[in-house]
Parts: structure tokens; sequence; C-alpha cells
């Protein structure tokens, strides 16, 4: 039972390859490659913690077969931004102290990249239906929808200055 | 970690009913999202499984003339994503908009929310009030199945072993009527529903010429309330009329306790969801 396959698969823009069974989660194989800023949380689909984007589309890695990766793109929090290169959405975390222990992080500024790319101007209810999938236990959620308004109006801003 | 199990991969319907066909232990997996965790509990015990993953021929919205066709594999982000749903199917566009969260909605199919058989599977109540029809295809051929005759008893359909759903259609609702959906769960968003409620509503010379009215997680499976729709057909909706109706629909009921409520409440709020939404429906029409 259970049998493997090769796959090959674009992360944060460089080639990654492995060898997985089919009963391996995406989680697993990321992790186990390297990719750590992936976080397991309840590995079920509820907290959102090992959020990353599908070709562009928020998944959980959890809930993900690593098997059915194969040729396609695959985006951690690293790919959307680092020190020195941070997205708007990374500062405006910062700016407003939405991350308290951060294990939550990764995973909420995955579905709120997606969220703004498809609604730049989300209204407070709209944030709100775009990180239900993701939960934090420290921060209360207040400062993480002000870090997600704040990261909203920048790059508003920085689409009308282009 | 998840047990092993065998899976293949085929590339073309044609293939994964020929693989349905061969292996009469082997089922499909779409978006995965019950599978995996369901399988991580030790709750599903099956161990082959045929991927749908690379079945690109079985995601589409399709309109012709008035009738509305979602291939299996659709997922629920595409539902929300397609303007045209909003009208096409007022109540399953409103589910969508509260099913799981972002991450789900990407992975989650139409056809793994209708087959997995659940009581509170979101979409299944708007689809019955929209009439909708279920394919089925096997390498014999395919079958068109009234989902309202889907469902037998708890997580049992009359879908054969060799058999998977293809598709789901239904007409787009007529002028002057109004289709509608509430979830009542723990919170608004990403939770499982403990009472949901579907109606559509249509007026015609001042009297309700279509009732419907579905209820999830309130029984084994989801259900007509086919009474309750019976009492208002025909008439000018009234308060007393509709709270009749309400409570036929209440009577059909048979909700079980469980973490997320008791049997009592459910029962109350099927009750008072189902007065709610028709008169909203009926105030949106009349
Ligand atoms: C965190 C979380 C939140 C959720 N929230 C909701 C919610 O709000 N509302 C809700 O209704 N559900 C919810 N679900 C449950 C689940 O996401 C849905 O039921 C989803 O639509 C299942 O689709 P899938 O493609 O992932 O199915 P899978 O997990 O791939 O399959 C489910 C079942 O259907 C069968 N199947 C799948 N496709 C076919 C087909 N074409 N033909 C025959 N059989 C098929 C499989 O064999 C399996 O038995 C949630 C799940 C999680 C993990």
């Amino acid at each position: 039972m259970s049998n493997e396959k090769n796959v090959s698969v674009i992360v944060n823009g460089s080639e990654v390859k492995f060898v997985t069974p089919s009963h391996r989660t995406l989680l697993e194989a990321l992790r186990h490659e390297g990719f750590v800023e992936i976080k397991c949380g309840c590995e079920k689909g509820d907290c959102g913690a090992c959020a990353v984007l599908l070709d562009g589309e928020p998944v959980d890695s959890c809930l993900t077969l690593a098997w059915h990766v194969d040729g396609r793109e695959v985006t951690t929090i690293k790919g959307i931004g680092h020190h020195g290169k941070a997205d708007p959405l990374q500062k405006a975390f910062i700016e407003t102290g939405a991350a308290q222990c951060g294990y939550c992080t990764p995973g909420i500024i995955i579905a709120a990249k997606s969220l703004l790319k498809d609604n730049p101007n989300p209204s407070l209810a709209d944030i709100k239906r775009g990180l239900s999938g993701n939960l934090c236990r420290c921060t209360g959620y207040t400062r993480i929808f002000e870090a997600v308004q704040l990261a909203a109006k920048e790059l508003r801003a920085e689409g009308e200055a282009a | 970690m998840l047990p092993p199990f065998d899976l293949c991969e085929p590339q073309s319907l044609a293939d994964a009913l020929q693989a349905l066909s061969k292996h009469s232990d082997a089922r499909p997996l779409a978006g995965a999202t019950n599978l995996v965790p369901d399988l991580r509990d030790k709750r599903e015990t099956c161990r082959n499984f045929i991927s749908l993953e690379a079945l690109d021929e079985l995601r589409y919205i399709k309109r012709d003339g008035g009738r509305v066709t979602l291939g299996a594999r659709t997922t629920i982000a595409d539902i929300l994503d397609d303007d045209g749903m909003k009208t096409d199917a007022p109540a399953l566009y409103a589910s969508a908009q509260i099913f799981g969260g972002a991450m789900v909605r990407t992975a989650a199919t139409i056809g793994g929310n209708i087959c997995c058989g659940s009581p509170s599977a979101d979409s299944v109540p708007p689809l019955l009030t929209l009439d909708a029809d279920v394919t089925l295809s096997s390498a014999c051929g395919e079958r068109t199945v009234p989902i309202d005759e889907f469902y037998v008893d708890y997580k049992k359909t009359v879908m054969r072993s060799d058999e998977m759903l293809t598709s789901v259609s239904w007409n787009v609702p007529p002028q002057g009527s109004a289709n509608l959906f509430y979830k009542l769960a723990r919170r608004k968003g990403d939770a499982i529903t403990v009472t949901g409620v579907a109606v559509m509503i249509a007026v015609q010379g001042g009297v309700c010429s279509t009732a419907r009215i579905a209820l999830g997680s309130v029984g084994p499976t989801i259900f007509r309330a086919g009474a309750a729709e019976d009492m208002l057909m025909g008439k000018a909706l009234s308060e007393d009329i509709i709270e009749q109706a309400a409570k036929a629909a209440a009577d059909r009921c048979s909700p079980i306790d469980d973490i997320r409520a008791g049997a009592g409440y459910r029962l109350q709020t099927a009750h008072s969801l189902t007065r709610r939404l028709v008169t909203q429906a009926w105030q949106q029409i009349a």
C-alpha cells in the first residue's frame, strides 16, 4: 500500500525536488525540505498556521497532498518578503504590533495577501471573512485587522503613485 | 502522519471511471478537505483513492439557456469568483460566502460537499431549494438523480461504488422569486453548522407559486420539509400561515445532541429560522 511519486515544485522561485509517498502532506514534505517557516498547528485545516499560496491561491498545506503539487508553484511567508525587502503587510504587522508569539503570523499574512489581491479596499467585515480560517490565540485580532487595513492603504497609495 | 493509502491519478474522466469500476474498494479524492482530517482521525477506513486533481474537465460553470451546470471539481472559491452565481443561485452563493475559511474554500469542491453526505454540508440545502439534479457517471454510462432523492440515510446515498458524481445542475430561479440561506453556527466564520435553512419562495398573482424549504444539521440527512411547503402553496402568506409552516418544518426534524448544540436548541432554531427566512423571502417579492 502507499505508492511514491517524484515531485518537482517551485518554492519561492526555486525548484525543489523530492520523492513522496501518497499519504504525505505538503506541510510535512516542505518542512522536511527545510521550509520551517511554514508552521504546523492543528493539522486539520482549522487554524491556518500552515497556509501557503499554491499557484497564487491560499491553501492549508496540512490538507494538501504533497503528491498534488508536482509542476506547480508554492509561496511561503519567506517568498512574500523578508528583512530588507519586506512586504507592505509585513511592515504593517510590525508597525501596529500585530504579532505577539508570532506562530500564526505567517499563515495570517498569506491569507491577507490573497485577500488584498482580490479586494484592495476591504471593509472590516471583508477582512474578518478573509481571515476566518486563521486562529490567533494571543492578540484578540484587533491589531491584526488594523495591520491589514494599514497595508491595504499603503498598497492603494503605491498603486496611485505608480 | 496520515495512514498509508494507495493513490492513482487518472488523466481523464474515462480513465477515472475505469479505475472505479475495476477497484470496488476505491473512492474518489477531490479537494481532500474532508478526507485528510478523516484519515488522520481514523474516521475514514478506505485506503484506496482515485485522485480527481488532474481532471480539469470536471471544473467548470456552464450556462445553457436557463440551465446552470457545475462540474464536480468546481471549488467553493470558483463559485464566489463567478458574479453570475449571485442571481443564478442566490442561496448557494450565500452558503459559499460563509463556507469554511479562505484556504478551505480554495480546495473544497462542490462534488465533495454533496458526496460526503454530511447533514451539515452547506451547499446542499440551497441545492435542494433549487430542485437541482446530480449526474452520476460510471464506465457503463450515466444517470441523473434529483438531489432530493440522492440521500437515503446518514452519510448514505444512492451512488453505487462504481459511480462518481460528475456534475450538478438546476434552472435559474424565475423572476419574482427569493432564494435565501441562513447558517447558524458557534461563530460567523469557519464553523460547522448547528442549524442550516434554505428557502425558495416565488409569487404569482399575489399568491405563493413555489415553496421550497430545506433543513440541514437537524436529522440524519439534509431534507425538504414537504408538508410545510404544501401549507404555503397557493396562498398569500400571512404571519399565521408562515408560523404554521415553520412549526410543520420543525416537526419533520429529528436532531441529535452533540458538542455544538442540544437537540432542543436545534428544533427551536429550525422553527424560528424557517419562520424568519420565509417571512424575509415573502417581503422581498410580494
Ligand atoms: C476547516 C474546515 C472547515 C470546513 N468548513 C465547512 C463549511 O463551512 N461547510 C461545509 O459544508 N463543509 C465544510 N468543511 C468540510 C469540507 O471542506 C467540505 O465538505 C468540502 O466541500 C468537501 O469537498 P472536497 O473536495 O474537499 O472533498 P474530499 O475530502 O476530497 O471528499 C469528500 C468525500 O466525497 C467523496 N467525493 C469527492 N468528490 C466526489 C465525486 N466527484 N464523486 C463521488 N464522490 C466524491 C470522497 O470519496 C469523500 O468520501 C470544512 C472542512 C474543514 C477542514
